[in-house]
């Protein structure tokens, strides 16, 4: 049978590195590059005695992104020890969740070839990270650096809806801008603080039984995960069609090779022997919690754009564009309060604004002017007082220095002539001292109006509205 | 009379009205330590120069007017699962040799706050599993009052010392009759607090879910002070419960008239040193002429207790004692090559037998394919057995039982049966399962001259009412006044 006739099966397990201050139980930081071993404590070092108190943060960011992705969140949950030995691992055990995780049963939506998909979210459960071997910087000797151990981390996995390699990216995509915009986790790929896991298998299309599925781990940036899902089907079906047999098993994507290989087999798989953590009672949420947390919750990515879409008339892309960062959206919409045209204000966002905030490697919260004033500057362009090309100059301007825009326009001169009656004045004046063009003009040769135009504007210093100047002309002239 | 036959309220009082220093105090009891502890071995480490140090703190802030509390300057004992910051703690484990703890114990702290003096750490069971001390990486402690037996376990030391009068108190923790059982065989009186009461932060574990630290003292009310310390919510505790703690000593001397005694058929029901039952009954016997009235109640689940205890502790050891890995401290084995033998060598090389042995079982009742049929079901059991407990106390003030089955066993005698061993907490156990308070006094003595206890167990939290009944049997019984001839 040709690959096309395998159908895939993917899943996908999302760990989420939560961004509170503090480690999920005990107060070390949570801060990424700090020097090894640097933010530990005798709690999260798993010392003789030390016992975890749970950081309320996690859970409050656990029913976020729960209700965000539609789950039902449970009133009792409980925390479970999951027991395995690892350097990197200071108690010999994870603190996690198991057979009664925070979140069920959820959804997430996602954009297809066919349209949009939902992908059913199976759960959603809060647990400790482990902390960093490093086994290369030191001949003859691992060395392990726990500032991570004990960070807080969301598992997110799906239900194996997910076919393809593409639709696999979109699910991540989608997922990671919830938690950014939810601003519960960073959406850093490649720093692992938002890492990806696979189930793959293959079936026969038309096939009601599951193929055995391989779990895929490091997957670190969208390409990858892409690249080694597609890998891994391709060999799935290679091993199936030479009339073998897929062994479930864990294998690792090597991004240099580019080929996924085996990491370990089910011979070697862990008993992880789960049971109820005894030092942590079942955590109970309280109605007050949710209802708070409901409230709070911030429009999602996907309803945004879609009002993006219906209510300020913008074009597709340029709405993904807009939501796709929650304070680009943000200010999008302060922005919009001020301007008459979001469309005009949109494309001012899209092409000037990232681009000097690229140039400048700035960010967006960072900038020096105010909303209004942004506002400000497109009304003027709206009401012909500014050019667009002078807004351009005045907009950097504004960038640069905080300005407001009326002063850089004042300062430079910038300000347009738009008075109808000013502009008739000097076109009449213009007109009464060339009457050969004038003439020309009159007996077709329609091409001299642009140095109508130039004199026009030499007379004005440059500050005539082009487009009314040429206007008045040709009324002038009889059209 | 010397010093150190001070019980711990005396003293108390003496070193208030500057009759005594506590520098004077300490030195009583390291001389006495220095003259018997050869022979009983109650101590692991004695950290001398700490607690005189601690002792001339003390009588500078007395002399300054500014005494802490009723335990300002009180020499007193901690067992070696007790974390303490600087002071070298191993659990009575190789494995933990060399450890010195970067932080205190809460309960640690809190003796500290409280102004008291500490000796130093007493000998235990390895990790607190074992019924006599024998598990011991260094050794077993003796029974001063019959040096060829066991002093009971887990917290055989801190009984030890207590009784040898080489301390006025002691700490211990108690998971399956850690506290009651030795104090029971070592002539002194013991509390096991209800799960939650004090702070388990800074504790060694060996199963949370049952662990609890308690004092050990001479008398009821010496016990009593100490609880008065240590009976605190904390922060750092997330099973610590905030409940009010009384005054443990207002209502000591209240009696016993009035009140409702249970004695549990099961706990009668044959296996018994009759010495011991003879006692146990003789104490009901005595409560009724103090005006308590005798209730005979059932706890019918009791016969699972063992079976359940026996799935549940080592369960969580096997977990708990994971960290023990020989990458961050304690033992590392030597010449190893690679992860695996460093933590199998390591292991190996740290562990004693029993711990082994209980760490095998419980990754056994935790494995895949059996957690159902022993852990999940020993669970099962754990809650019918509170329930029995719940409805029985429901109808009187306290129960009344023997504390150990037998009194003091020569050391060696069960040390190569661990099923026989295991029945030493037969009657303590039930109650670390059903998280209430229990307590073991001062009974009587065989006529071998061996102490037996008495085991009181109250509901959750009523330890002040535990504390009550036992001292008015003391009152009208002062077998703790026999001193061990050492």
């Amino acid at each position: 049978m040709p690959i096309e006739d395998f159908q895939p099966v993917i899943g996908l397990e999302v760990h989420a590195q939560l961004l509170t201050g503090s480690k999920l139980f005990c107060s070390c930081a949570t801060t990424f590059g700090a020097p090894p071993n640097h933010h530990v404590c005798p709690v999260c070092l798993g010392m003789p005695g030390v016992l975890p108190v749970l950081n309320a943060r996690v859970v409050e960011f656990a029913v976020r992104t729960g209700l965000a992705l539609r789950c039902e969140v449970r009133r009792t949950s409980v925390w479970a020890r999951k027991n395995y030995f690892y350097p990197d691992m200071p108690k010999g055990y994870q603190i996690t969740q198991y057979d009664q995780p925070i979140c069920e049963h959820g959804v997430l939506t996602i954009d297809t070839p066919g349209g949009e998909r939902d992908v059913r979210i199976r759960r959603i459960h809060m647990e400790e990270d482990a902390g960093k071997s490093v086994h290369d910087a030191h001949a003859g000797a691992s060395l392990v650096d726990l500032n991570r151990a004990g960070v807080p981390l969301l598992e997110i996995v799906s239900e194996p809806d997910i076919r393809s390699s593409e639709e696999a990216a979109e699910y991540l995509k989608a997922l990671r801008d919830v938690v950014v915009y939810l601003g519960v986790n960073d959406g850093n790929l490649e720093e692992g603080s938002f890492r990806c896991d696979a189930n793959v298998s293959v079936m026969p299309r038309g096939s009601a039984t599951l193929g055995t599925r391989v779990e895929l781990k490091n997957l670190n940036s969208f390409r990858f995960v892409r690249l080694a899902i597609d890998y891994e089907i391709a060999r799935q079906v290679e091993v199936l069609e030479s009339g073998g047999k897929v062994q479930q098993e864990t294998r690792l994507w090597d991004a240099q090779r580019s080929e996924t290989r085996a990491m370990r087999g089910k011979e070697e798989a862990h008993d992880y022997r789960y049971f109820p953590e005894p030092d942590l009672p079942p955590l109970h949420l309280e109605d007050a919690l949710l209802d708070r947390v409901a409230t709070s919750l911030p429009e999602l990515p996907r309803p945004r754009f879609r009002r993006f879409v219906s209510q300020y008339g913008l074009p597709e892309d340029t709405a993904h564009v807009l939501t796709g960062e929650r304070a680009l959206a943000d200010y999008f919409e302060a922005v919009a309060l001020h301007v008459k045209d979001p469309k005009r204000l949109a494309n001012w966002l899209q092409g000037e604004l990232l681009r000097l905030l690229k140039e400048e490697n700035a960010l967006l919260s960072a900038l020096r002017f105010t909303p209004a004033q942004l506002g400000e500057l497109l009304g003027m362009v709206e009401a012909g007082t500014l050019s667009a090309s002078a807004a351009k100059d005045v907009f950097a301007e504004m960038f640069r220095t905080g300005r407001a825009p009326r002063d850089v326009v004042a300062e430079k001169g910038l300000a347009q002539e738009s008075d109808v009656g000013a502009v008739e004045a000097v076109v009449d004046q213009v007109l009464a001292a060339c009457p050969k063009e004038v003439a020309q003009y009159q007996a077709g040769k329609k091409q001299v109006l642009g140095f109508l135009v130039g004199q026009v504007m030499r007379a004005m210093k440059g500050k005539g509205n082009p487009a009314l100047v040429n206007q008045v002309l040709k009324s002038r002239l009889g059209e | 009379m010397s010093l150190t036959d001070l019980t711990l309220q005396e003293l108390s009082t003496k070193l208030a009205a500057r009759e005594v220093s506590a520098v004077e105090a300490t030195r009583a009891c390291l001389d006495r330590i220095r003259a018997v502890d050869g022979q009983v071995h109650a101590f692991l480490r004695v950290d001398e120069q700490g607690a005189l140090a601690a002792a001339a703190a003390s009588d500078s802030r007395r002399g300054a007017g500014g005494a802490l509390s009723q335990l300002e300057g009180v020499p007193l004992a901690l067992k070696d699962n007790l974390l303490t910051e600087g002071l070298e703690t191993t659990c009575a484990s190789r494995i933990l040799g060399g450890f010195i703890p970067p932080y205190d114990a809460t309960v640690v702290r809190l003796l500290k706050d409280a102004g008291a003096v500490l000796l130093g750490k007493t000998n235990q069971d390895e990790f607190a599993m074992g019924s006599s001390n024998e598990t011991s990486a260094f050794g077993p402690c003796h029974n001063p009052y019959a040096l060829d037996r066991a002093p009971g376990g887990s917290s055989g030391g801190s009984a030890a010392a207590v009784a040898a009068r080489e301390a006025f108190g002691a700490l211990g923790t108690d998971t399956g009759g850690s506290i009651r059982q030795p104090a029971a065989l070592c002539n002194v009186v013991g509390l096991k607090p209800t799960y939650g009461r004090v702070s388990r932060f800074g504790v060694i574990a060996f199963a949370s879910s049952l662990d609890q630290v308690g004092p050990l003292g001479r008398t009821v009310a010496d016990v009593a002070a100490l609880l008065q310390f240590i009976a605190r919510h904390d922060a750092q505790d997330a099973t610590s419960v905030p409940a009010t703690v009384p005054d443990y000593s207002a209502e000591l001397e209240a009696g016993v008239a009035g009140m409702r005694l249970g004695l549990p058929r099961e706990y009668f029901a044959g296996g018994m040193d009759p010495e011991v039952e003879q006692a146990v009954r003789d104490a009901a016997r005595a409560y009724e002429q103090m005006g308590a009235t005798l209730v005979e109640v059932s706890l019918p689940h009791t016969r699972y207790a063992l079976a359940a205890y026996y799935l549940i502790a080592p369960a969580e050891a096997s977990s708990n004692l994971a960290r023990y890995d020989g990458v961050r401290y304690g033992l590392r084995a030597k010449g190893v090559r690679g992860l695996e033998e460093l933590y199998s060598r390591t292991r190996e090389e740290g562990f004693g037998p029993e711990v082994k042995r209980r760490i095998m079982l419980g990754t056994y009742a935790l494995s895949a394919g059996y957690y159902d049929a022993y852990y999940l079901k020993a669970q099962k059991v754990r809650t019918l057995i509170r329930r029995d407990f719940e409805q029985a106390l429901a109808g009187v003030d306290a129960l009344l039982t023997p504390t150990s089955p037998v009194p003091a066993f020569r050391l060696g005698e069960k040390v190569d049966d661990p099923l026989a061993m295991y029945l030493m907490d037969v009657f303590t156990l039930p109650c670390n399962l059903a998280g209430l308070p229990g307590l073991s006094l001062p009974g009587g003595f065989t006529r071998a001259g061996l102490p037996v206890g008495l085991q009181l167990l109250g509901r959750p939290f009523d330890e002040a009412r535990l504390l009550r009944v036992a001292r008015a049997f003391e009152r009208e019984h002062p077998f703790h006044a026999r001193a061990p001839q050492l």
